[in-house]
């Protein structure tokens, strides 16, 4: 198992290093002079050259690299020019809000779309397994971004149910004492029952949004997957043993089908790191895909770059995750390596 | 030999609901079983076995449904039990082995639990002594260094060896009735002679009655007592293992004997069945489904079909018998 994790790390390396290679050349060639943006619109071309030289950008290609790569390996990510901070103590304060974010999505859309699969697959062709249907068409069918603006709208605009989608906690509410940096976490710890409360507010449009984006998928291969296992020979032995029908569908069907609901999950989970970076835009959510935006337009390359890293290493993290789950869950996969 | 029928299956149609319409797979199927004693059930693959083996245990797909019939064992009609009922009698008092022994177990499962499970659902033991049953059931079917293999997944062990758990988790509740349906296909020869000797031990030494379901007429009749023969979901004769090999009475019977290499036919002298089943899907299948193939038709064969006692436990379903 550990074989196999260690493994699964090496070959990850080179796409590590790619990264790293494209986010440095991605932003020397995006439009937009960085100099100029941060010399300022009246700044003379003399002032200009001297921040490009401040800057390293007067050296050439291959010197700014050596130089970028240097920096990354002492964890220094370089400076945001708009704010003037280090991007890492940015990313990573900004982080928790993402992160807490897309959890939240795949939380709810993981407990509401694996028992959907299975009930569609146990009843199949009842009001269950139409529901299943209508649901997962439905998710394929609304863009993430369209979903999070329909939402606003009626809920906060037409229908006053949820706050404003601006942020992560009501401007008179305090944040709660920084333990893990999820808010919901760290006011559950403390006892802050009004945070917890406001910070739920605030997320449940974003994170419905992005939990009915999610669903879709999951809940179609839950259902794939379990009627194809329950089709299949082991489970008729199953059932030939007498074995009562709780065992059949969770300790045999169950356990089988849900190898390649974990690859759908470790996709679905890909894809909501993606959608992070509008549903934050909709939602003024402070998290790190908002922060790419906004550098993003400003011609600010540090950021990006850094968003990119993080995106990259949390990509890889994730692999290995579903790897591992894996080999947990199938002895074929662990016993092979 | 004690003649009380340990399963008594009596006009058992089932039907399946396919895309293309309703199949009748099975009709007005009877046939029984002795407590102790071995029958095989033979026919060309697509005959039936596999289903009738299904509809007795109620294990059939959801496609499938029992249109009339019962399957009297143990005092009690199986096909009247709700499921709850029957699957406590499944695995306990019947029990079914199958044909890919490999698919047949569950692949993320250790098979000494796969036996566990079964042992415990049926209070064979408790959660604790669980895991040494397994490895007594183990031994029982010869397997060699039972502690370890019990560790196993199925992907780690020979289709042979698989089978042999399979007969583990079929007997460990010592069941009255066992049904192997084509056990030792796909195994080589070698394998299947064991296997068909530990499954008649086995069952000897418990005085269990077994339905040994297979398309090969010569495996039958080294390790059963009597042989029933389908074709397309009729029984068309049934009779003791011998007098069926010297007297086949129904012609399909003759010819399927006829297709079966043994010690006196050749390989050169095969014949092989002319034609194929009939198309199930028909609505105006004839009384007699062997007639599109039968080189002894007559008139009456339109007929709806007789039951004909050629002699003790011999009959057949045809009107113009050898
Ligand atoms: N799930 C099913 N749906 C439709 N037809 C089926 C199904 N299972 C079996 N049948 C039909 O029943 C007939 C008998 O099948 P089976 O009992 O498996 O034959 P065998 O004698 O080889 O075991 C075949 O013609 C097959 O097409
Ligand atoms: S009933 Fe007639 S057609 Fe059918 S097997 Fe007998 S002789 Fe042939
Ligand atoms: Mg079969």
């Amino acid at each position: 198992m550990l074989n196999l994790l260690l493994s699964r790390l090496a070959t990850a390396i080179p796409s590590i290093l790619g990264v790293v290679i494209v986010t440095f050349m991605l932003t020397r060639l995006l439009p937009g002079d960085p100099a100029a943006y941060f010399a300022g619109l009246a700044a003379s071309p003399q002032a200009i050259a001297e921040i490009r030289t401040k800057l390293g950008l007067d050296k050439s290609l291959p010197e700014q690299f050596v130089g970028y790569v240097g920096d990354l390996l002492h964890g220094n990510l370089g400076n945001s020019l708009s704010t003037g901070q280090p991007v890492v103590t940015e990313i990573a304060t900004r982080l928790p809000a993402s992160a807490e974010l897309t959890l939240f999505a795949l939380i709810l859309a993981v407990a509401i779309a694996i028992p959907l699969g299975v009930l569609a697959a146990v009843k199949q062709g009842t009001w269950i397994d139409h529901t299943c249907r209508i649901v997962t068409t439905a998710g394929v069918s609304l863009p993430v971004f369209f979903t999070g603006l329909l939402f606003a709208y009626v809920f906060y605009y037409l229908l006053q149910w949820a706050p404003a989608p601006t942020g992560r906690l009501d401007v008179f509410l305090s944040p709660p004492t920084h333990i893990t940096g999820f808010y919901l976490i760290d006011s559950a710890l403390t006892g802050n029952l009004e945070t917890f409360w406001g910070a739920l507010r605030q997320l449940a449009l974003p994170g419905i949004s992005m939990a009915i984006f999610s669903l879709a998928p999951l809940a179609r291969m839950t259902r794939g997957s379990m009627l194809a296992v329950l089709g299949s020979d082991f489970i008729r032995t199953a059932r030939a043993s007498g074995l009562s029908p709780r065992t059949v569908i969770f300790t045999y069907a169950f356990r089988n089908a849900v190898l390649p609901v974990i690859t759908t999950l470790g996709m679905v989970f890909s894809f909501l790191l993606g959608a992070n970076v509008l549903i934050e835009t909709v939602f003024a959510w402070p998290g790190i895909g908002l922060y790419a935006v906004n550098a993003l337009i400003t011609s600010d390359y540090a950021p990006v770059q850094g968003f990119v890293l993080t995106m990259a290493v949390l990509y890889v993290a994730l692999n290995l995750t579903i790897d591992f789950l894996y080999g947990l869950v199938d002895p074929r996969v662990r016993l092979d390596s | 030999m004690s003649a009380v029928p340990a399963l008594a299956v009596e006009d058992l149609s089932v039907e399946f609901r396919t895309r293309s319409g309703v199949v009748k797979v099975l009709e007005h199927v009877g046939f029984s079983v002795d407590k102790g004693e071995t029958v095989a059930l033979v026919g060309e693959s697509g005959s039936g076995k596999s289903v009738t083996a299904f509809a007795v245990m109620g294990i059939l797909d959801a496609a499938g449904k029992v249109t009339s019939g019962r399957a009297m064992f143990g005092g009690a009609d199986l096909l009247a039990l709700n499921e709850h009922d029957l699957a406590e009698q499944r695995g306990r008092e019947l029990s079914m082995i199958f044909q890919n022994p490999r698919t047949a177990l569950n692949p993320i499962r250790r098979v000494g639990r796969q036996i566990a499970d079964v042992l415990v659902r049926h209070g064979g033991a408790t959660r604790n002594d669980a895991p040494r049953a397994a490895i007594e059931m183990l031994k029982k079917v010869r397997i060699p260094d039972p502690e370890r293999r019990a560790e196993a997944y199925p992907f780690e062990l020979s289709g042979g060896m698989c089978q042999r758990i399979m007969i583990a988790i079929a007997l460990a509740c010592r069941p009255a009735l066992l049904i192997a349906d084509e056990p030792t296909t796909g195994l080589d020869v070698t394998t299947q002679a064991v296997i068909m000797d530990l499954i008649g031990e086995l069952a000897g030494e418990a005085g269990m009655a077994t339905i040994f379901i297979t398309h090969d007429l010569a495996l039958a009749a080294e390790y059963c007592d009597r042989i029933v023969v389908m074709h397309a979901g009729h029984i068309v004769e049934a009779a003791p293992a011998r007098e069926l090999f010297a007297h086949p009475r129904h012609p399909y019977s003759a010819k399927l004997l006829a297709a079966t290499p043994g010690e006196t036919v050749s390989l050169a002298d095969m014949a092989s069945i002319p034609g194929g089943l009939p198309d199930l899907r028909r609505t105006d299948l004839p009384a007699c489904r062997y007639s599109g193939r039968c080189e002894r038709r007559l008139d009456e064969c339109t007929q709806p079909l007789p039951q004909r006692t050629m002699g003790e436990r011999h009959v057949v379903a045809c009107w113009n018998p050898l």
